[in-house]
């Protein structure tokens, strides 16, 4: 029979209406933090830099941030997909670096090779994950840790051990990242479209539901008749295409296949999708909030390099900053919700 | 034709016959009662029923055609559904989403359509008494709202049977009321329900058949109108058992002296945690045994616990030798000389993977060592002392604990709490899932101990061995104390009277 | 404690299950020096040992710290922003001598710790999210903190610790041995060894019997990040410079592999010293041995994420009994 003695107790809840109306308010705060907090500190911050960086305030500048933010706003959105499982993918860097390798080793072929041989090898190392991770249950951690070090390896394969870098010979290709529609670069609504269509996903699909359900509570999810193993292949594989095809979009903007690592992409989009809202233990969060975080993190990369002599790395300190205050605030707002 | 229909089935897992020879009916329309205490089999039955074990042995046959259910997805679509104690959904995800899916309703271009989505899931709570905002995350919902979305969620799936696992443990007398609506409703509707509860009142106010189960075995099946509470409570509890028992099954003596004019080793006053202790008091005398009766979910364990530091508390004191503990915690109440142990021994008792010397020695290990560097020999010591002395069979000191027996492990864990000192030991459930000789050494260890000198709390299912074990009982129901037995008072008889008997009124 | 037999009469393959996550590396590495003796010229000289075994170093110092806290079923993914900022502070206070440079590197561990310690224990955080934030921001705030330029360092006595000798071993190796020898002291010995396996074993059980868990917690946090950067400091002297955006790239992922194949199961209350030890030579002498066979650091990787994933699926067989 099932003890009740579970150490925690069961979340009762102060049910009288005072209660209610307290939780209520109370989870309607935490919510709206949880939601819109990246969104708010991105307005601020914009606000801030707008009146402290002359140069800032061009059109110019508001589309090198965009054009910035498309790969890794890409990586981000697998990202999402990922983390509201309740796992994780550390492989996006190296898959990122792969991507672009490919991408322009195979534009000698061209475009359709320049972007399907990155899609199909960054998808397949994805498709491992999510396998490994479905079947054999092992922690996401460690099974993307190693693909990340595999996909790092089979890259500096491909380039004699990073001594050879491929160069775009696809003009229709480099135009992926190089062009601009309306003025706005080819990348940026490349992201655009993926973003919407992953809103629409998540939200409007049953896999999206799955995904949700998936990271509430994998065994309810499990009841309740959610393909557990199919859905978490899914976010795996997703999140590898959409890291290859950063990878591509970035080689056709550079012209090459750099080698080079991009080591930390994966920690940006990691921080990004937290500071985004979207809860590292996963079942709840939102694109829209990674979009923020993503928006965020670029707009203050560029702030940074605006202050001429500042170290770039201060990047990296303010994301492992938000992210730490962030993942605090969510557990003790969780828990303020709870006591209530 | 019955609904479903379990016929002679077993069920075995290492060491223990979950299962024997149990057969269980349900008829359509039928509210069917199963009841049992701990270890009585219920789980099991539900699990098979559900598909999450097969049976050993026996047949399922569901609406006239023998079945088997290789996973809990294929009872369900085949219309077993089943309310856990816990609910069983999303908390992050809103109510809507929770009560369709999976089978969301779609648009023109296959898109889940959320308009219709949230209205239909707003018409169809309605009628389980839920008016909380469907866009509201189901978490946020009082569980008892919660509750309804799981129930609403199986019906709307074509469920025929419905079995519910002690679906009212955590609900409010209102919530109880309009679950008792909603099940009359189904019942109209020839949806055959297996209801699990302990509380007598709900038993007898919406079930009209009764399964008991006891040691895995049926005990009795047949109208609950035509069971008396006592006989239920007796046929539960095992009484007719107590003569083969008397013969030497028990080995507790009687009563215990205690020093005179000693004051009490433990006070226990106003314990009080959310909806699952009310304002528990008691008192424990140095050489006492004192038993806490009731039924499964009467706040035993959490009293337990609540004493050794390991349940949140809203209020009331702990006091050992007159000393309060402040804010306890299971280090303080450690040191105060309160030792605990745990009901589920695995999960919260033995290190399985370390040896038994390490086990026996967790909690002294700062009394065994010197700058922080343990002494072996002093360890050896106590380790040896307490092998000795419980009698603990293991190949050596060295054995993972994990490899021994259940009786072997429960004495691993005794001696890791007397190795401590204690002044008061609390026990929750000391004998469960050990086998008889050990029983025997573990009820005249308790004795032994108590003849020491030591304040004893005994839990036990097993109402023989509460009531020959212990000195006094104090009865509780639903988290508060509903009785205190005395001198000869303390019976079996007196312990089910008290039990059974109907409270006048829910306590709030 | 941590070589108890287990008495298993079932049928052989149970006992390969048994056997394999901990005596394997054992038998690959004898396997593979066999190899080399044979296949690889010059394997058996000093000259070449002493750097195997110098670079193997900061990896067993790391996989020290990193067993600990797998042992309490943790994890911690910030040793090599440790290490970094280790190596960042050694140039900045090197001018006010070596023990000063020395201990200012610690200080940054201790802290480190105490960050990741406070938020596993007390915002009861799981490991690999609590750890998260300085894994990502550590090595950032490392580099700006150095400035984002490689140093030079000259000052004799850091340059002992890096490649001075001892009675005919690099100071360096003889450091990683003491350690090895004092871990495995502190886990078999001393109390704080002994409630760290109990902890990682069952924390409820933990807890009701009194122990301090929180403060064990902590403890090892403290520990693994301060080893870290002991192995950041000794990789600085030994490279002759300090650049905190190399140092300890990647290795929490060799120190995770190192343990792991050594046969310290992920899900706690189990850690293995001198298998962690193994099992960082084992994957040096992978490492080594595809190098002297003019396989390019690509294969090493590949063939790395290959072995941890295969150690950690042997060891998943174990623990789901």
């Amino acid at each position: 029979m099932k003890t009740l003695n579970a150490g925690v107790p069961a979340t009762a809840g102060s049910t009288g209406p005072n209660g209610v109306e307290r939780t209520d308010r109370t989870d309607r705060i935490v919510g709206l933090v949880q939601r819109q907090g990246a969104l708010a500190v991105l307005v601020t911050v914009t606000l801030v830099a707008l009146a402290v960086f002359p140069d800032f305030r061009s059109l110019d500048n508001a589309g090198t941030i965009l054009v910035a933010a498309a790969p890794p706003m890409l990586i981000a959105l697998g990202m999402t997909f990922v983390i509201l499982t309740g796992g994780i993918d550390l492989s996006v860097g190296s898959l990122y670096v792969l991507g672009g390798v490919l991408a322009a080793w195979a534009s000698q072929y061209g475009f359709v090779y320049a972007l399907l041989v990155p899609l199909a090898v960054c998808g397949g190392i994805g498709l491992f994950n999510g396998l490994l991770i479905a079947y054999t249950r092992m922690a996401p951690f460690i099974v993307t840790l190693a693909a990340l070090l595999g996909a790092r390896g089979v890259m500096r394969a491909i380039s004699d051990e990073g001594s050879t870098t491929y160069v775009v010979e696809s003009d229709a290709f480099g135009t992926l990242g190089t062009g601009s529609l309306l003025g706005i670069g080819n990348q940026v609504w490349l992201a655009a479209l993926l973003v919407l269509i992953g809103m629409v996903v998540l939200a409007r699909t049953g896999f999206g539901q799955s995904v949700f359900a998936l990271g509430g509570s994998e065994d309810a999810a499990g009841l309740m008749g959610v393909a557990v193993r199919r859905t978490k292949i899914g976010v795996y594989v997703l999140s590898g295409l959409l890291a290859g095809l950063a990878g591509a979009v970035n080689a056709a903007k550079l012209g090459s296949g750099v080698t080079v690592l991009g080591a930390g992409m994966e920690l940006d989009a990691i921080a990004a999708v937290v500071i985004g809202g979207t809860l590292l233990t996963g079942g709840a969060g939102s694109i829209g909030g990674t979009v923020a975080g993503v928006l965020l993190l670029g707009v203050i990369q560029n702030m940074i390099n605006q202050v001429g002599d500042l170290n770039s790395n201060w990047q990296q300190v303010i994301s492992g900053t938000f992210l730490a205050v962030v993942v605090v605030a969510q557990t003790v707002l969780n828990r303020l919700r709870r006591v209530h | 034709m019955a609904l479903l229909e379990v016929v002679d089935v077993s069920k075995t897992f290492p060491g223990v016959k979950a299962l024997d020879g149990v057969s269980f009916t349900l008829q359509p329309g039928e509210v069917h009662a199963l009841v049992g205490e701990n270890g009585a089999g219920k789980s099991t039955l539900i699990k098979v029923l559900t598909g999450v074990y097969q049976p050993d042995r026996g047949e399922i046959h569901y609406q006239g055609q023998p079945r088997s259910f290789a996973a809990p997805m294929d009872a369900q679509r085949a219309g077993i559904s089943t309310i856990y104690q816990e609910v069983n959904l999303i908390p992050l995800m809103s109510v809507a989403q929770n009560l369709f899916l999976g089978r969301e309703p779609r648009n023109a271009v296959g898109m889940i359509d959320r308009g219709r989505m949230e209205r239909e899931a707003r018409e169809i709570l309605a009628e389980y008494g839920v008016t909380a905002d469907v866009r509201r995350r189901l978490g946020t919902l009082p569980l008892g709202a919660q509750q309804m979305v799981a129930l609403a969620r199986a019906v709307m799936i074509d469920a025929r049977v419905v079995i519910m696992d002690e679906p009212t443990s955590s609900l409010e007398p209102r919530e109880v009321q309009t679950l008792f609506s909603v099940i009359r409703r189904l019942h109209g509707q020839g949806i055959g329900i297996v209801y699990v509860s302990h509380r007598m009142d709900e038993l007898y106010e919406i079930c009209e058949s009764v399964t008991i189960l006891r040691d895995g075995r049926l005990v009795h099946t047949g109208r609950l109108a035509d069971l008396e509470r006592i006989e239920l409570v007796s046929l539960m509890l095992g009484r007719e058992m107590s003569e083969v028992r008397r013969q030497g099954f028990t080995e507790f003596g009687g009563d215990h002296e205690t020093p005179e004019g000693a004051g009490p080793v433990l006070r226990v006053d106003g314990l009080t945690s959310r909806t699952k202790l009310h304002d528990v008091t008691f008192d424990v005398r140095p050489g006492e045994v004192v038993g806490l009766g009731g039924l499964l979910g009467a706040g035993r364990s959490e009293t337990i616990k609540a004493i050794g530091g390991a349940y949140p508390l809203d209020g009331g004191t702990v006091e050992v030798d007159g000393v309060s503990l402040k804010r306890p915690t299971t280090e303080r109440a450690v040191k105060a000389g309160i030792a605990v142990q745990p009901e589920d021994r695995k999960a919260e008792g033995i290190v399985a993977g370390l040896s038994v010397r390490d086990n026996i020695a967790l909690a002294v290990l700062s009394k065994t060592s010197r700058f922080g560097i343990v002494s072996d020999a002093r360890i050896d010591e106590i380790v040896q002392r307490y092998m000795s002395r419980l009698r603990i069979k293991a190949s050596g000191p060295d054995q993972r604990v994990g490899d021994l027996s259940g009786g072997n492990q429960q004495k691993v864990l005794l001696a890791r709490l007397l190795a401590t000192g204690p002044k008061v030991l609390l026990l929750d459930e000391p004998t469960r899932g050990i086998d008889v000789g050990a029983k025997a050494e573990v009820q005249s260890l308790i004795e032994e101990l108590a003849a020491e000198g030591l304040g004893v709390v005994l839990v036990s299912s097993d109402a023989e061995e509460l009531v020959e074990g212990s000195d006094r009982v104090v009865v509780l129901r639903d988290g508060a104390v509903v009785g205190h037995l005395t001198g000869d008072r303390v019976t079996t008889e007196d312990l089910m009277a008290s039990i059974a008997a109907a409270a006048p009124e829910s306590p709030a | 404690m941590t070589t108890t037999t287990i008495k298993t009469r079932p049928t052989d393959l149970s006992r390969v299950r048994t056997w394999l996550p901990e005596y394997g590396v054992y038998l690959a590495i004898a396997l593979l020096i066999a190899y080399n003796i044979v296949f690889t010229p010059y394997f058996l000289t000093v000259s070449n040992l002493r750097i195997q075994l110098i670079q193997v170093a900061p990896i067993v110092i790391v996989a020290l710290g990193m067993a600990l806290v797998i042992g309490t079923e943790g994890i911690d993914l910030s040793v090599g922003s440790v290490m970094a900022l280790a190596a960042a502070l050694i140039p900045l206070y090197l001018g006010y001598g070596v023990v000063a440079a020395i201990l200012a590197s610690l200080v940054a561990g201790l802290a480190v710790g105490l960050i990741n310690g406070l938020l596993v224990a007390r915002v009861g955080l799981q490991p690999i999210v609590a750890t998260l934030a300085l894994f990502v921001g550590g090595r950032g705030l490392a580099v700006v903190v150095s400035d984002g330029k490689l140093k030079d360092i000259r000052n004799p006595g850091m340059l002992y610790l890096g490649s001075g000798d001892l009675f005919g071993l690099p100071v360096l190796v003889w450091i990683a041995a003491a350690l090895v020898l004092v871990v495995a002291f502190v886990v078999r010995r001393t109390v704080f060894g002994r409630r760290l396996l109990a902890v990682g074993g069952n924390r409820p059980a933990a807890e009701l019997a009194g122990l301090p868990v929180k403060r064990v917690l902590i403890t090892v946090y403290v520990t693994c990040a301060v080893l870290a950067s002991i192995a950041g400091l000794l990789s600085v002297a030994r490279i002759q410079s300090s650049d905190a955006s190399a140092v300890g790239l990647l290795i929490e992922l060799s120190a995770i592999t190192a343990v792991v194949v050594g046969g310290t199961p992920l899900t706690g209350g189990k850690v293995k010293v001198v298998g962690t030890v193994a099992g960082a030579i084992l994957m040096q002498l992978v490492i080594a041995t595809m190098i002297k066979h003019d396989l390019g650091p690509s294969t090493a990787e590949m063939a790395q994420a290959v072995i941890i994933l295969v150690a950690v699926y042997v060891a998943r067989e174990r623990t789901t009994r």
